[in-house]
């Protein structure tokens, strides 16, 4: 069995013949009895007060069911949307945390804010009614950067300065003691640009109220069901969790962006009982510009201070992070937890301080897209490696090596915070100079200026933390919610299993990842293991997928139990061959008897379980059902190299990447396929942020790029094939040891293509280049090179 | 409210329609043919491809009634009962997917291809699926699977034509 | 989009009179810019005209050096024409790079040229050529049928029949890609004929397509690409957007025009 199926080898996914078929089941193909339709009229404004709203004539519209606005909602004492991550301030004090209306009452704080609900019997009389109403907006100045967020318009009147907190982590005093000794300083300054995550997918949600049970139903777009429950219940509406059914069916995609509870979830939850009839919102493209949460927009200036041999002795950061309009979910913990504490990288820096801004501006709300927080971190340190090597004449590979926290350094104590378990920092570089062919480099550099190109390559070197868990850290830290996993297995009479997961898959391939380990862990083939996830109703409870965490958290719940299982089985097992339990040894989904012939494989024991017909009822349950909840120690720490190669045009500025080797340890791995295809869609995210992906606003507040015309999404012609491999340094505290590869490929790569951008530009005399390196700024950059050098 | 008759998957329907109803809407609502999506409302993700009168468009940007008496065919006629087209099973032997939202119209894309090109190169697919979208995969093994799907394609037209 | 009531008139004399009628009527060729700006609620017609059953303006004909394509006719069917191919083959490769394959599929040469979209690729080629425009009422020269952003010299009720393309003796068009939309940030059309060389340039203008007269002056007496290494572009009524400012579009010119007459040699 396992050599067909289990851990270790690639099966095709059980899941893709229904999406190849048109047979999924996402939550806009549902249509449920009677449904009505939802539209959400959103502010044009970034900032205005709302004087008064006339929905009047709007509500005489042809098909129109019922019109909302945030007053109905106040009026209703429906909460704010809650933030899932306190942080607390260097002085002491709780960060500023204004409330987050899910319809505003009487001011909107950016494009596309909530102003009202209108159900109709089709979207586009809903529509067409939206028009009709009629908004008093009396405009106000926006604060839109956040490099000027400090001396902006308020966007909260009860908040200082725009600012959300001022935190610190790290020793000041010995990075200034390092400072002090430096034989020398490199400063950089990086911006770490604005992204919107695009899952393919638009959300969408359908509230329903059964007024028999009193039961609402909410079908969401969600990487969580469980936690949008648990927040939306509990703060927003105030409902029971056992009057609350969340249901997450297939979700096409969500790279972060449908981890958060969203105000559209609470209001048309909320109205399906008002209005009699379930209620559909699903958002157009150019909604998801202006409402799903955005990702990054971290402005930092760091200082690494190095020892004459290139040892770093000190790294200091001072970073200011956009939190948009409002606090979305986890918005707080991403310019903090999940980006501070990743500084030390790879490296031995023995003294690391960062200050971290958050600030408030009338922009969409920004939280976790993919990585979050560590491609930051990896960004700003593989950036000031490579100029700290350039600036002192050292090979950019050779300042690495040296740095590298060594193999036998494990478990590591990085000065902010984090403890990694296991790492080979330097197996995963070795691998990716072979695979990428950097020898052969200089030639392929020689031949490509033959033809008038410019050819560079880029390295980076990265750790990051996921599995996001330990649930005592991260509750030390601020988070409000528990981060472990739950799982239930149940075995059907005739040797079935059903697996319900509290995580979540939408393309991660659970319902083969997670059947896998069924397979090899109780010896059944796979055609019997079924992976329930994603309805509130039917898993006990759940944290949900992100943060790579599904295998690393959710996989060892899975494992628990089916320890569990196969306890409980040896005793039946133990008590039908008539021996005791602990001479009973189950391997290949059988169990047999030491030293005899007796043997009863999984599914007998199964069904038995079920017809007790002899049972010692005091000492053996009937059933065989089992459940854990799994909260682990640490986090997981997946490292590796990326080299990425390009050509640049230099007549038209054109970076095309000719080469991406991706050599990543993300533990052991379940199924090869499915991780090198996690790692393929996370290299093509980085290199998107890289060279062609930007959320621009104008000085006003508008969006500048608020739809795929002007908001550049990758396509198939912007990517060579990608070369992917693994090194392996297991987890030391999973059982699986496994690490989580969702996110690697986009914590990893940008810096090794903003690296290759800048070696190719060298001879060109350019020096520095932001994300994302488009055509414009590349060529712009040559001709101010070409300008500076010919007025030397 | 005007009427209009089309194919859709081989099968003859028809419906009163508002003329400002979208195909992708007709196909979806109508029809419950939920397998082709809506990923975008600028005409550029390519997940509402379909194949009218045999060659592919963006079913979001043709009225229904602007269908009236074509051939639709979508990815739920894709398949021979329960055998896939031999794309489909590319993709699924390449891993050409993961959420599965885009799916539908690289699919339906990626057949039209093979149609005016039976052996195209990476090249020449990555060009063709410019306008197709998808966020998960990086591409990587899409590519793979058009070019085994049009493999797939080729021995099935020869042992047909043998 | 808003409410409006549909027509599918059987010829061009039909639509024209359904023009005449209704005020307020609109005529959709292909759609592919017409049903978006529908949908986001930009256009408001009452009636929409479908030009889709009038097989009078569809069809590829080659004759005394000229190629008329109809206006109905599909880029992917200009594209995958033996008879462009053959007479004009720049023309053939443009309308094979416009949007993407199912774009392809359903827009038409008269709907592009109609719309004028200052980023559209068929204006460049129209003005380059020096294509006549026939329509219901008249034939307008291309110099003096793309007036501005998005204006043409219809009027009302006109429709576009046919594009009359006089054959060159070599012609290339480059067309630098906005990343986003992939319409034309940069593009650029070039046609040596017996009357001289013309250079149509798209995506660059303030005021939408424009021939480059400079280039031409300097291509006309040497058929080369060094030939436009003198040539100042100006930047000048260029587009300013975040994908590239009035300086990058000047340098995209020189660059693409460079490149297009390398594809002529």
């Amino acid at each position: 069995m396992s050599n067909v199926t289990g851990i270790g080898v690639s099966v095709k996914r059980k899941e893709d013949k229904r999406f190849l078929m048109g047979r999924g089941n996402y939550t806009d193909d549902i249509a449920r009895p009677g449904m009505t339709h939802g539209y959400i009229l959103r502010s044009p404004h970034a900032h205005a007060k709302i004087n008064a709203i006339d929905t009047t004539e709007a509500e005489k519209a042809p098909g129109v069911v019922a019109i909302f606005t945030g007053k109905d909602m106040a009026a209703d004492g429906v909460g704010s949307v809650p933030c899932g991550w306190l942080i607390t301030q260097k002085d002491g004090s709780p960060m500023n945390e204004p409330a987050h209306p899910p319809l505003v009452v009487d001011r909107v704080r950016h494009v596309g804010d909530q102003v009202a609900l209108i159900v109709a019997e089709s979207l586009a009389q809903a529509k067409d009614a939206a028009e009709l109403i009629e908004i008093d907006y009396e405009e106000m100045p926006a604060t839109v950067g956040v490099a000027s967020a400090a001396t902006g318009p308020l966007v909260h009147d009860e908040v200082a300065g725009n600012l959300c907190y001022d935190w610190e982590i790290g020793d000041a005093a010995a990075v200034a003691e390092a400072f002090s000794k430096a034989h020398h300083i490199t400063k950089i300054d990086v911006t770490n640009n604005r992204l919107i995550p695009n899952a393919m997918e638009p959300r969408a949600y359908i509230g329903e109220f059964d007024k028999g049970t009193g039961e609402y139903t909410l079908y969401t777009t969600s990487q969580n069901p469980h936690v949008i429950r648990l927040l939306m219940g509990a703060f927003v509406l105030n409902i029971p969790e056992h009057k609350l059914r969340v249901v997450a069916p297939d979700v096409g995609g969500g790279f972060g962006s449908k981890i958060f509870h969203y105000a559209e979830e609470a209001i048309v939850t909320w109205a399906a009982p008002k209005v009699g009839r379930p209620i559909k919102w699903t958002a157009e493209r150019s909604e998801s510009f202006m409402s799903d949460a955005h990702g990054r927009d971290h402005v930092s200036h760091a200082e690494l201070a190095l020892a004459e041999d290139g040892t770093f002795l000190g790294f200091k950061v001072e970073t200011t992070a956009n939190m948009g309009a409002y606090l979305s979910t986890f918005a707080t913990s991403v310019p903090t937890y999940l980006y501070a504490t990743l500084l030390a990288g790879v490296y031995k820096t023995p003294a690391i301080h960062c200050n971290v801004k958050s600030y408030f501006t009338n922009t969409v709300p920004v939280d976790a897209y993919r990585g979050a927080g560590r491609p930051e971190a990896t960004y700003l340190i593989e950036r000031i490696v490579d100029k700290a090597a350039r600036e002192m004449g050292l090979d950019r590979v050779e300042i690495r090596r040296k740095n590298f926290i060594p193999i036998d350094a494990f478990p590591y104590q990085t000065p902010v915070a984090l403890q990694y378990d296991s790492g080979n920092y330097f197996a995963t570089l070795d691998r990716a100079e072979d695979m990428a062919d950097v020898a052969g480099f200089p030639a392929r550099k020689a031949e490509a200026a033959k033809r008038g190109k410019l050819r560079g390559l880029g390295y980076s070197t990265y750790v990051e933390a996921c599995g996001i868990a330990p649930s005592a850290v991260v509750g030390s830290l601020g988070a409000r919610a528990g981060l472990f996993e739950s799982a239930v297995v149940r075995v059907h009479p005739t040797g079935g299993v059903t697996i319900f997961t509290g995580s979540h898959s939408h393309g991660q391939g659970h319902e083969t990842t997670f059947a896998q380990l069924v397979s090899e862990t109780l010896g059944i083939p796979l055609e019997n293991v079924e992976i329930s996830h994603g309805d509130t109703n039917k898993v006990p409870f759940g944290m949900g997928t992100y943060g790579s965490r599904s295998l690393a958290v959710g996989g060892e719940a899975l494992m628990k139990a089916m320890n569990k299982v196969v306890e409980k089985a040896r005793k039946i097992a133990a008590h039908v061959l008539e021996t005791a339990v602990e001479d009973v040894d189950f391997k290949d989904g059988v169990f047999t008897v030491a030293g005899t012939d007796k043997a009863m494989p999984f599914a007998q024991v199964a069904l038995t379980a079920y017809v007790p017909h002899n049972f010692p009822h005091d000492q053996l349950e009937p059933g065989l059902e089992e459940q854990a909840f799994y909260d682990p120690m640490n986090f997981t720490y997946p490292g590796g190299c990326h080299i990425c190669e390009v050509e640049v045009d230099p007549d038209t500025g054109v970076t095309q990447v000719v080469g991406m080797t991706a050599v990543d340890d993300v533990g052991n791995v379940v199924n090869p396929m499915i991780v090198h295809g996690q790692i393929h869609g996370g290299l093509a995210q980085g290199i998107g942020q890289a060279l062609l992906e930007e959320c621009v606003y104008d000085e006003s507040g508008q969006i500048v790029t608020g739809s795929y015309m002007d908001y550049a999404m990758p396509r198939a012609d912007a990517f060579p094939s990608f070369k992917v491999d693994n090194c392996v340094t297991e987890c030391t505290h999973n059982s699986l040891g496994v690490k989580g590869c969702g996110e690697v490929g986009a914590i990893g790569s940008p810096p090794s293509v903003i690296n290759a951008v800048l070696d190719a530009l060298l001879d060109v005399g350019v020096t520095d280049i932001s994300m994302p390196a488009t055509p414009a700024k590349v060529w712009a950059a040559i001709q101010g090179a070409k300008t500076a050098q010919a007025a030397e | 409210m005007p009427t209009v008759s089309m194919t859709v998957n081989g099968k003859q329907v028809s419906g009163e329609v508002d003329a400002r109803k979208l195909l992708v809407e007709f196909l979806r609502e109508n029809l419950l043919l939920t397998g082709t999506h809506v990923g975008c409302d600028t005409s550029q993700c390519g997940a509402c491809v379909v194949h009218v009168d045999g060659r592919s468009v963006k079913s979001c940007t043709m009225l229904a009634v602007m269908a009236d008496g074509a051939s639709v065919t979508t990815i739920e006629g894709m398949a021979s009962g329960e055998t896939m087209h031999p794309m489909q099973e590319a993709f699924r032997e390449q891993h050409g997917l993961q959420c599965g939202f885009c799916t539908p119209g690289m699919v339906m894309s990626a057949v039209d291809l093979v149609a005016v090109n039976p052996d195209p190169s990476e090249a020449e697919i990555r060009h063709w699926l410019g306008g197709n979208i998808c966020r998960c995969t990086g591409y990587h093994n899409i590519v793979e699977a058009v070019r085994d799907g049009a493999a797939r394609m080729r021995a099935l037209g020869k042992a047909a034509a043998e | 989009m808003y409410a409006f009531e549909y027509h599918r008139p059987g010829s061009v004399a039909d639509a024209g009179a359904l023009l005449k009628a209704n005020e307020d009527a609109k005529i959709i060729a292909g759609g592919m810019t017409m049903i978006p700006t529908l949908k986001q609620r930009l256009a408001m017609p009452g009636e929409l005209v479908d030009l889709r059953d009038c097989a009078d303006l569809k069809g590829i004909t080659v004759s005394g050096g000229t190629v008329t394509i109809g206006a109905m006719t599909k880029h992917d069917t200009v594209a995958s024409s033996a008879e462009v191919k053959g007479a004009i083959p720049a023309l053939a490769g443009l309308a094979g790079n416009i949007g993407d394959p199912a774009v392809r599929n359903r827009g038409t040469l008269g709907g592009s040229i109609a719309n004028n979209d200052p980023a559209a690729d068929y204006p460049s080629a129209c003005l380059a050529l020096g294509a006549t425009i026939v329509t219901t009422n008249r034939e307008i020269a291309a110099e003096d049928f793309f007036t501005g952003l998005f204006e043409t010299a219809l009027e009302e009720g006109e429709i576009i029949t046919a594009v009359r393309f006089p054959v060159p003796e070599k012609a290339a068009y480059k067309k630098f890609d906005q990343p986003a939309s992939r319409y034309a940030l940069v593009g650029v059309f070039v046609a040596k004929t017996a009357g001289g060389v013309r250079v149509g340039v798209t995506g660059a203008g303030q005021d939408g397509v424009f021939r480059q007269t400079d280039m031409e002056a300097a291509l006309s007496a040497n058929f080369a690409p060094e030939a436009i290494d003198g040539v100042m572009v100006s930047p000048d009524r260029l587009n300013v957007d975040i994908h590239g400012d009035a300086a990058y579009r000047a340098n995209l010119i020189k660059v693409m025009a460079k490149r297009a007459v390398a594809d002529c040699a």
